[in-house]
């Protein structure tokens, strides 16, 4: 097949509210994708919380490091504590000399890495210090290629890291002419789920029935229509509480969006976790798994739909 | 009396952060002063159930650079000083991007003509009212695209009431610099987590965190049945202690969904919650160990 040109296509699973099952489902459409011969790479982009991995016997592959920012330090030799830096500092991240350090101090995990400090200071005492904030892994699960991350405690979630696994993903799939990268989303609706979402083909709401996940679903959809980017949603847990699984039909009418499916709350989820298994891999005749699988007919119909 | 900040946090998202930050502060209301401020400016969602009266609103800010065009000389030396890219020289002008912008500040103070000038740029809102209970209630909402939560955080913190007694933080999911900017000025910590694999990986992240800044904190752990007894066993190897196990209950999951209290749905809960709140003071308070 020459010049064939790759019809890449991305799904992100986001959710705005944390908790509602994105990386449940997720390894479950990957186990999907696997079994009926769709290959797809897939991306963990919640890095500081990064569980795809755990859920899908990945074996942590080949790691690299990741230096997003950098921070202050004062050589405690040379400051002359005249204390510029930490009235120029607004990150509060410069700590007085007390009886441990006779010097100004850098606090590196509030640090912003502005280098305001290292201009002010009249005796050059401070310099920037590249850090390194987290590895990536490419490595292999029993459904194919995933491309992970763990950023550091505390560390800048920038959106850069998880740039940067989309890119080697794309790179891979785009090398090994395979057709879609599934990517498990963090939560929350800032820099990490924009980056997450940048160039999607399709966002697979994973929503959850009552107060917060309602409002909480809300504002993704915000964001996302914000950055026409193309939404699906299903409930997850659909049968805790009839009513607000109503209220979400509701919004997603007033949005003109579409129900993929309800997913029944599964006391074996928890289960098939413990074991590093997708629920549709651990009990395929569960209520859960049915209805993920049906989730994912209507998440490939959407796909396909997207020329 | 003493003064004393408890964050809640947990690494992973939904594990019951603000059902027990709620909780907490309805149960302590009733016998101490307590400020509650959810730091989750992403989806804040705890306003849903302490349903306070909010009185007072201010935009978040940020303030960035604003150049004046027909002094400056597009010399580009702001551009060489902004460390993240927020400013670029295209021809004879300088652009600016304001979402790359952190509001440091350094252009502004390095322009070697003195032509920078800083412009408020709000990203987000933040509210202040009080419950009926009596609690005092802070907020921030993140305005829909903006991608910094943190700079919000810091405002909050900056309206807090100084003589309060308790102060509750709600703290965002994960370990990255949302989280950091909300517990590093907590007196202590506690950690809510379900007894899962996911739990436990993302339990040690925010654990790492705490190391990091020499925190005291406990962990709560929510769900407690649904899973298995890692947690456990890794905790009783660390100087973090579980204070509380709250068993998975329908009633809990189904009164949580249409905005009630917990300790509404069970109120036994409101007990341990005092207990616990004595337990925590109380250990905050023991003379430390010399090593």
């Amino acid at each position: 097949m020459l010049n064939n040109k790759l019809h890449l296509k991305q799904l992100v699973i986001l959710s705005g509210k944390g908790g509602t099952g994105k990386t449940s489902v997720c390894a479950s459409l990957i186990h999907l994708s696997s079994k009926e011969n769709h290959p797809a790479v897939y991306v963990d982009a919640d890095v500081d919380a990064a569980n795809l991995a755990l859920a899908t016997e990945a074996k942590k592959g080949e790691s690299f490091p990741f230096s997003g920012s950098q921070y202050a330090m004062i050589d405690p030799e040379i400051c002359g504590q005249c204390g510029k830096c930490k009235m120029v500092c607004r990150f509060s991240a410069i700590d007085e000399p007390n009886r441990q350090h006779h010097s100004y101090q850098v606090n590196q995990l509030l640090c912003d890495g502005c280098a305001a400090c290292v201009h002010i200071c009249p005796e050059s005492a401070i310099s920037m210090h590249q850090q390194q904030d987290g590895e990536w892994y490419h490595s292999l699960t029993p459904y194919g290629h995933l491309f992970h991350a763990e950023l550091f405690p505390g560390a800048e979630n920038s959106g850069k890291l998880v740039t940067t696994i989309k890119q080697h993903a794309k790179l891979y799939a785009e090398d090994h002419q395979i057709p879609l990268i599934i990517i498990d989303g963090p939560p929350g609706i800032g820099c990490p789920v924009i980056s997450a979402s940048a160039g999607a083909d399709l966002a697979l709401l994973v929503s959850e029935p009552g107060v917060s996940g309602l409002h909480d679903l809300e504002r993704i959809i915000k964001t996302l229509e914000h950055f026409t980017i193309p939404i699906l949603i299903c409930i997850n847990k659909a049968n805790l509480s009839p009513n607000s699984t109503q209220s979400i039909y509701q919004l997603a009418k007033d949005n003109n969006l579409q129900i993929a499916g309800e997913i029944p709350f599964d006391p074996v989820m928890p289960k098939a976790m413990i074991s590093a298994q997708p629920i549709t891999r651990y009990d395929p005749e569960s209520l859960s798994a049915i209805a993920i699988s049906s989730v994912w007919r209507q998440v490939q119909l959407a796909l396909l739909a997207k020329v | 009396m003493s003064i004393i900040k408890i964050a809640v946090a947990s690494g992973k998202g939904g594990t019951g952060k603000t059902m027990v930050a709620t909780c907490l502060a309805n149960s302590l209301v009733t016998n101490y002063p307590v400020q509650f401020i959810d730091c989750d400016v992403e989806a804040p969602n705890a306003h849903l159930f302490l349903k306070p009266r909010l009185t007072q609103s201010q935009p978040a800010i940020i303030l960035i650079p604003e150049i004046n065009k027909d002094q400056c000389t597009a010399c580009g030396k702001c551009v060489e000083i902004c460390e993240f890219h927020a400013l670029a020289k295209l021809g004879s002008r300088i652009l600016v991007f304001p979402q790359l912008c952190h509001g440091c500040g350094s252009c502004t103070l390095n322009c070697p003509e003195k032509v920078i000038f800083e412009k408020s740029r709000s990203i987000g809102n933040m509210s202040r009212g009080k419950t009926d209970s009596g609690i005092t209630y802070i907020m921030g909402e993140l305005t829909i695209s903006e991608p910094m939560p943190t700079p919000i955080i810091r405002q909050l913190k900056t309206m807090m009431e100084e003589e309060v007694n308790i102060s509750i933080f709600d703290s965002p999911p994960g370990a990255s610099c949302a989280v950091v900017a909300t517990l590093h000025d907590a007196d202590f910590v506690l950690m809510i987590t379900e007894p899962t694999p996911f739990g436990l990986h993302d339990l040690k992240q925010l654990i790492g965190i705490l190391k990091q800044i020499d925190k005291p904190g406990g962990v709560i752990i929510n769900r407690d049945g649904i899973g298995d007894q890692k947690v456990e066993e890794f905790l009783s190897g660390t100087n973090y202690p579980v204070l509380m196990k709250i068993p998975y209950q329908n009633e809990i999951a189904s009164g949580l969904a249409i905005g009630q209290l917990m300790t509404d749905i069970i109120p036994a809960y409101n007990e341990r919650f005092l207990d616990l709140y004595r337990r925590i003071n109380t250990t905050l308070h023991e003379p430390k160990v010399m090593d």
